[in-house]
């Protein structure tokens, strides 16, 4: 048996209490002057988070502060849910760039296609997860504020590298 | 003895000055009252907050400085909320029964008396709301009255889980009321007094009766746990087979009445245990608290070790909540009519035989009368302990049957199966 069970012995006549009542009152009155409890409290304290955490989107931008995005088409292409929405759109020197960018966090089932296809390392998942909004249109993340995302993003899973090391 | 009740009725009534006395009535009232109430509301929190720790958890800590203030949220939010009745429900009883049950957990408080007298001008005032002769009749007579709202709310529901949960703590409250009347009976021999001021001072004089009477205290504390349906006697309530028992269809403040009726069972119910068995505000190896001159300070100092008692017996109560599962329905009967009432039957009358032999004897209650007591209760104990440990009283939570049990049950399913009684 791979997993080791614990098959407990049952006994078939009357039993006495006396004794398993009083060490299990013990033991709870231990642990209740224990003081190293489990709790995390929540907003103050954060576990650590996966560095392959795929969460919100974020976009990249370059230097000038301009979106990475080459508005190529994979990432729409891709996406299993159809969840991001592009408008491409070219200006005078021939440069590809997206008119219209919006992901829809609610349909998106992170999966993180979208970054892993991106030729231009433009878009990612991040490493976050507190996104809560009044509204269902709040969750329509548009390219200026995927632009304006700060966490850290999702660091990709390398076959060469299965462990992360 | 009928002599000494009859002495009792005919006693001339000193009529004490009615204005003083009524207003130190209603002081009195007002602070049991307030104390009461807002104990119970602590102890929602206290409650939360011990079985968070026995579950390595650090309880509710949001609201004010250290979750002081969750009970008032929960009271807030109750207040708030939609009060919902059930169609199929009868309307007024279903509204009466959570008053019914909260009521006489009130109503017992008032002949606990919770600190020594003080001395006024006036003369003499107890510390007891209702300072009646027959104090211990009239608790047996009030608590016996809380099941009403248990089952009347289980009935008027008009839902099955609700009315399992009032019958099962109907037929809770029949099995341990008589252990417990009959665990009392031997303090009521030892005290020669129903009084429960004359209970305490009888054991601050000579011995408390946890040590007199240990087994009656046991007996006692056990039926006090199925009084207050409190785990591992929680059948009426049982989540896990009854949704929520007798109050399954009640929402907001009538929800909230009953766990404030839960709550002030247990602090009249703790209450009475150290009343009973720990010498009530009797400050224990000390003997200038129970004798004149009366002053405000020692009514403080014995209110204060009344509370520790009473504090403690509500932590016990919590304590043994988060410790224990539930008893199965038939080993709680089990327990109740095989092995306590027969216990508690047996130890007043050996407790009866003990008390005319020391008073044959000459021993008048005092240290000597008190010593003896002690090892005859210590040793009755230690055997009755032994004896549960050994003699395996309580029929295992889970187990297979036994073998000739099972063939008989076969058989009888065989029987039953091929009568034609059974077809119809």
């Amino acid at each position: 048996m791979a997993i080791g069970v614990k098959v407990l012995d049952r006994p078939t006549d009357q039993v006495s209490y006396v004794r398993a009542l009083l060490s299990g009152m013990a033991l709870t009155f231990k642990h209740m002057i224990d003081p190293h409890k489990v709790t995390v409290q929540y907003p103050e304290e954060k576990w650590p988070i996966s560095p392959r955490w795929r969460g919100t989107h974020r976009m990249l931008t370059d230097e000038t502060g301009k979106s990475k995005c080459v508005a190529c088409g994979l990432c729409p292409q891709i996406c299993p849910a159809n969840c991001i929405k592009l408008v491409p759109g070219e200006d005078e020197e021939g440069n590809r760039y997206p008119l219209i960018y919006e992901i829809d966090e609610f349909r998106c089932i992170f999966c993180g296609y979208c970054q892993e296809v991106c030729p231009e390392e433009a878009i990612h998942v991040g490493r976050h997860y507190e996104n809560s909004e009044y509204s269902r249109a709040g969750f329509v993340y548009d390219l200026e504020r995927l632009t304006a995302q700060t966490h850290p993003v999702c660091e990709m899973w390398d076959p060469a590298d299965p462990k992360g090391e | 003895m009928k002599l000494a009740l009859l002495a009792i009725a005919a006693d001339p009534l000193q009529l004490p000055n009615l204005v003083p006395f009524m207003i130190f009535t209603v002081i009195k009232m007002i602070v049991v009252f307030t104390v009461t109430l807002v104990g119970v509301a602590l102890l929602t929190l206290a409650e939360r907050k011990v079985s968070a720790w026995i579950q390595d958890r650090h309880g509710p800590n949001r609201v004010g400085p250290g979750g002081l203030l969750q009970p008032a949220a929960d009271g807030l939010k109750n207040i708030m909320k939609e009060e919902t009745y059930p169609d199929a429900a009868y309307k007024p009883i279903f509204i009466l029964a959570p008053m019914l049950a909260f009521i006489p957990a009130l109503l017992t408080f008032a002949v606990i008396p919770f600190a020594s007298p003080i001395s006024t001008r006036w003369g003499r005032v107890d510390m007891v709301v209702a300072d009646l002769p027959i104090g211990f009749l009239y608790i047996l007579a009030l608590t016996s009255l809380g099941v009403y709202g248990i089952v009347l709310a289980g009935w008027s529901s008009n839902n099955k889980y609700s009315l399992l949960g009032g019958l099962r703590s109907s037929a809770q409250m029949v099995s341990y009321e008589i252990s417990m009347g009959l665990s009392t009976v031997a303090v009521l021999l030892v005290a020669g007094n129903v009084s429960l001021n004359e209970i305490i001072i009888q054991q601050a004089t000579t011995v408390w009766n946890f040590f007199g009477l240990t087994i009656a205290f046991f007996i006692f504390l056990v039926a006090a746990f199925a009084e207050t349906n409190r785990l591992p006697f929680d059948l009426p309530e049982a989540e896990s087979e009854l949704i929520a028992g007798y109050h399954t269809e009640y929402s907001a403040m009538k929800f909230s009445m009953f766990f404030i009726a839960e709550y002030s069972n247990m602090v009249t119910a703790s209450a009475l245990i150290a009343t009973l068995f720990f010498g009530g505000w009797d400050i224990p190896f000390t003997l200038w608290d129970n004798q004149a001159p009366w002053t405000i300070w020692k009514t403080l100092a014995t209110a204060a070790a009344f509370s520790v008692k009473v504090l403690f017996f509500l932590f016990f109560y919590m304590w043994v909540r988060w410790t224990l599962p539930r008893f199965r329905y038939d080993q709680l009967m089990s327990l109740g009519w095989k092995f306590m009432l027969p216990t508690s039957l047996v130890y007043v009358i050996v407790m009866a035989a003990l008390l005319l032999w020391l008073d044959w004897l000459g021993i008048r209650p005092g240290a000597m009368w008190g010593a003896i007591l002690g090892g005859v209760n210590a040793m009755l104990a230690a055997i009755l302990f032994v004896m549960l440990d050994h003699g395996k009283l309580i029929s295992p939570a889970s187990s297979r049957a036994q073998a000739d049990r099972l063939t008989r049950l076969r058989a009888m399913g065989v029987r039953t199966a091929l009568s034609p009684d059974s077809i119809h």
